[in-house]
C-alpha cells in the first residue's frame, strides 16, 4: 500500500478543528500553568508551614507521577468523590497543574536570585513585605524566567496529545478518527505533525515578540 | 543645640553574632541640619545609618524622628505597621540606586505614593513630573532604568525619595559606584536639597563634597563616633590621631 495524501482534503476539516481544539485547550492550560506558577512559587516560599508542608506534597505528586495518570486521576477518579470534570476542563486542570509546578520551580528560583537591594529600596519607601514581593519582587523574578517559562509552553502544547485519551478531540484523536475511517495512518499523522509544527511556530513568534518587549525592563 | 532634635540616636549598640559593629552611639541631628558621616571601610557607618529607617534593627539604643520613636517595641503585626508608616517619612538613597528594573522612570516615582497615600493616577504622575523636573530628569520620563547612566539613575532614585515628601533623606556612598565624570550631577542635586534645607544625613568618601554642603562631621572608626565637629575643625584641625591618619591616607588615595 503506497502513500495516498489524495483522502487528506476531505477530512482537512475534521482536523482543522481538532487544531482548533489543541490551541484552545494549550492556551487554558499555558495561562493556568502561568497564574499558578506564581501563586504556587509564593505559597512554596512565603507560606505558614502548615500550609507549605501539604504543599510539597502536592507538588511532589505532580513532579514525581505520570501526566497521563494525573489526567486518569482527574478525569476519572475524581468522579468517585462527586467531581465529574467534563474533559475537556479534566484535560486543562491536568495539564495547567502540572506544568504550574514546574514553572513554580523557575519562579522560586528567580525570586531568591532578585537582588536584595530590590526588597530593601521597597521597604524603605514603606511597602509592607507583601507589597513588596506583590509588586516589585515577583514581577522581576517572572519577567527574569520568561524564556524558560515560554519553553515549558511549547511542552506543553507537545504534551496536550495526552488529552486525547480522555476523549477530547484534540488534534491527535481527530487524526485518529480520520485514520479510523480511512486506514490511512502515515499520512494522516504527518498532516497532524504539521499542524503540530504551525502551531508550534505561532507560539515561539509570539514567546519572540513578548522577549524582545521586556528587554528593556531588564 | 537649643532646638531639640529632629533626629535622636541614642546609645545605638548593634552586633551581628559575636561582632559588636556599633558601640554606644550618640547623634543629634536638628532639623534642616546636614550632617556627613566619614571613616574607614567596616567602621559601621552604612549599620548606623540603616539604623535610622530600621534595615538593620540596632540591638541596643533608640531612634527617634521628631516625636516617634523609630525602633519602638512592639507586638510583630503592630510593629511591622508602624515601621511601614515611618519609613515614608525617612527617605534613602543607595550605592547602587536600586531603582526597579523591570517600571519605568514614571512607574519608579509613582509606585509608592499612588499605593501608600492613596494619590490618584493624574496626582501620582503630577508628583513625578514635578521630582523628575526637580532633579533634572524629567525628559527621561518613560525610559526605563537600563537605558540610563548612573549618574541619572542616582538622580531618578533621589526624586523617587523625595516623592515621598520625606522629612529626612539618607544618603549611604551615593556617589561610589559612579564613573568620576557623573559625580558632580548628583553632588549637584545633593546640594539643592542642601540648599532647600532638607535634613540629611550623609555617609560619604568625598571629603571635598562634605566640607562644603553639611554643617557637621562625624568621624566613626571601629563602631564609635571617635570624633565630631564642624567640617572646617574635622578636615582642617582634627585632634584625634585616628581622624588624621585617616585623613591623610585618604587624601593620599586621593591623589593616587
Ligand atoms: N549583615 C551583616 N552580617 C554580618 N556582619 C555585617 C553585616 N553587615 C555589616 N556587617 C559588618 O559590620 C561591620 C560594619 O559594616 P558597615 O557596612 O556598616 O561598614 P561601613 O562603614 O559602611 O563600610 P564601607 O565604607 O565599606 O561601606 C563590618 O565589619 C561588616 O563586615
Ligand atoms: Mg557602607
Amino acid at each position: 500500500m503506497g502513500l495516498d495524501f489524495s483522502v487528506v482534503p476531505k477530512y482537512l476539516d475534521v482536523i482543522f478543528l481538532g487544531a482548533l481544539w489543541t490551541i484552545a485547550i494549550t492556551v487554558a492550560a499555558a495561562l493556568l500553568s502561568f497564574v499558578g506558577g506564581i501563586l504556587f512559587a509564593v505559597i512554596a516560599l512565603y507560606a505558614p508551614k502548615p500550609v507549605r508542608l501539604p504543599f510539597r506534597a502536592f507538588e511532589w505528586l505532580f513532579m514525581g507521577t505520570p501526566l497521563l495518570l494525573q489526567l486518569f486521576l482527574i478525569y476519572f477518579g475524581l468522579v468517585q468523590v462527586g467531581i465529574d470534570l467534563p474533559a475537556f476542563v479534566a484535560g486543562v486542570i491536568g495539564l495547567g497543574l502540572h506544568f504550574a509546578v514546574y514553572n513554580s520551580e523557575l519562579i522560586q528560583t528567580a525570586i531568591l536570585a532578585v537582588d536584595r537591594g530590590q526588597m530593601e529600596a521597597a521597604r524603605t519607601l514603606g511597602l509592607s513585605r507583601g507589597q513588596a514581593l506583590r509588586r516589585v519582587v515577583v514581577p522581576q523574578a517572572v519577567r527574569d524566567v520568561i524564556p524558560p517559562i515560554g519553553n515549558n509552553m511549547i511542552a506543553l502544547l507537545k504534551d496536550s496529545a495526552l488529552v486525547s485519551v480522555i476523549g477530547v478531540a484534540e488534534l491527535t484523536l481527530s487524526a485518529q478518527l480520520a485514520i479510523g475511517r480511512t486506514y490511512r495512518p502515515f499520512e494522516f499523522y504527518v498532516v497532524a505533525a504539521l499542524f503540530y509544527y504551525v502551531i508550534n511556530l505561532a507560539m515561539e513568534a509570539v514567546l519572540r515578540r513578548v522577549e524582545r518587549r521586556i528587554q528593556a525592563s531588564r | 543645640m537649643t532646638e531639640k532634635p529632629f533626629v535622636d540616636i541614642r546609645h545605638a549598640q548593634k552586633s551581628f553574632g559575636s561582632l559588636e559593629v556599633l558601640k554606644d552611639i550618640n547623634l543629634q541631628v536638628s532639623r534642616g541640619q546636614i550632617v556627613a558621616i566619614i571613616g574607614p571601610s567596616g567602621s559601621g557607618k552604612s549599620t548606623l545609618l540603616r539604623a535610622i529607617n530600621d534595615l538593620d534593627p540596632l540591638t541596643g539604643g533608640e531612634v527617634w524622628l521628631e516625636d516617634t520613636q523609630v525602633n519602638k517595641k512592639l507586638p510583630h503585626r503592630q510593629y511591622e505597621k508602624h515601621i511601614n508608616q515611618v519609613r515614608q517619612d525617612i527617605g534613602m538613597v543607595f550605592q547602587h540606586f536600586n531603582l526597579f528594573p523591570h517600571l519605568t522612570v514614571r512607574e519608579n516615582i509613582k509606585l509608592a505614593p499612588k499605593m501608600l497615600k492613596g494619590l490618584s493616577d493624574a496626582e501620582a504622575d503630577k508628583l513625578a513630573e514635578e521630582q523628575l523636573d526637580k532633579v533634572g530628569m524629567l525628559e527621561r520620563i518613560d525610559y526605563y532604568p537600563s537605558q540610563l547612566s548612573g549618574g541619572q539613575k542616582q538622580r531618578v532614585a533621589i526624586a523617587r525619595a523625595l516623592a515621598m515628601k520625606p522629612k529626612v533623606m539618607l544618603f549611604d556612598e551615593a556617589t561610589s559606584a559612579l564613573d568620576p565624570e557623573l559625580v558632580e550631577e548628583v553632588n549637584l542635586v545633593m546640594k539643592k536639597l542642601a540648599e532647600e534645607h532638607m535634613t540629611m544625613i550623609i555617609v560619604t568618601h568625598e571629603m571635598g563634597f562634605a566640607e562644603s554642603v553639611c554643617d557637621r562631621v562625624l568621624f566613626m572608626d571601629q563602631g564609635v563616633v571617635v570624633e565630631e565637629g564642624p567640617p572646617d575643625v574635622i578636615f582642617r584641625n582634627p585632634t584625634n590621631e585616628r581622624t588624621r591618619n585617616f585623613l591623610r591616607k585618604h587624601l593620599a588615595n586621593a591623589n593616587k
